[in-house]
């Protein structure tokens, strides 16, 4: 079966409008195919928000589309009420100070998905892990 | 391999009177941005993203000097 440009742009817009909370990642929140999409999903799991999400990989144009829509180059890409909050930076920063939780109407958890480090070090893990999954 | 220098002063630039430090994270193409700027005074972390992305974006991407850019904002008066 062949699915046009057209397809799936209308299959992004339909998974913003249509899910108040939706993550575009790299992989499956089961299985995260990079450390970035692994972290941001372990963010909103830990908030417990319930939130929808779409694997970009299957086809380059998922992405390509998305990120014309948002004006935001990379993945993944975090959208609450239709409206893109961030990249995994911003979600992580955001689920540290209290504003994901708020923003996504629950309890901020009292746990943090990892021990808060120096930048350095915190971004080494979600790279190592990102490179193990493609040795 | 990203020239750390021409990146800290392309984001000095785009916001004059900001603070920016870019440290290499890894194999000189992940990197990590520090800015502290007034320009990011009332706005969401999403828009302050979108000015440093923005003074650097002929740089970054798949096949282009800088393949991750970390960042980390600060609204200064």
């Amino acid at each position: 079966m062949i699915i046009t440009e057209d397809e799936i742009r209308q299959e992004v817009l339909n998974s913003i409008a249509q899910n108040r909370v939706m993550l575009f990642m790299k992989g499956t929140p089961e299985m995260p195919r990079c450390g970035f999409s692994m972290q941001t999903v372990a963010c909103l799991k830990d908030t417990g928000a319930e939130f929808a999400a779409m694997d970009i990989l299957p086809d380059p144009r998922i992405r390509q589309l998305l990120s014309e829509h948002s004006g935001w180059p990379s993945i993944p890409q975090l959208f609450v009420d239709g409206q893109l909050v961030g990249g995994s930076d911003i979600v992580l920063e955001m689920f540290e100070n209290g504003e994901l939780a708020e923003l996504l109407g629950v309890e901020q958890p009292e746990l943090e998905p990892e021990e808060p480090a120096t930048d350095a070090q915190a971004q080494s893990a979600p790279m190592g892990l990102e490179n193990r999954l493609q040795g | 391999m990203a020239d750390i220098a021409e990146i800290e002063g392309l984001i000095r630039t785009a916001l004059p009177g900001s603070e920016v430090s870019v440290e290499d994270m890894a194999g000189g193409d992940h990197l990590y941005a520090h800015v502290r700027a007034p320009q990011f005074t009332g706005l969401p972390l999403i828009e302050q993203h979108r000015l440093v992305n923005g003074a650097v974006d002929h740089l970054l991407g798949p096949g282009r000097p800088i393949h991750a850019l970390k960042i980390k904002t600060e609204a200064t008066q």
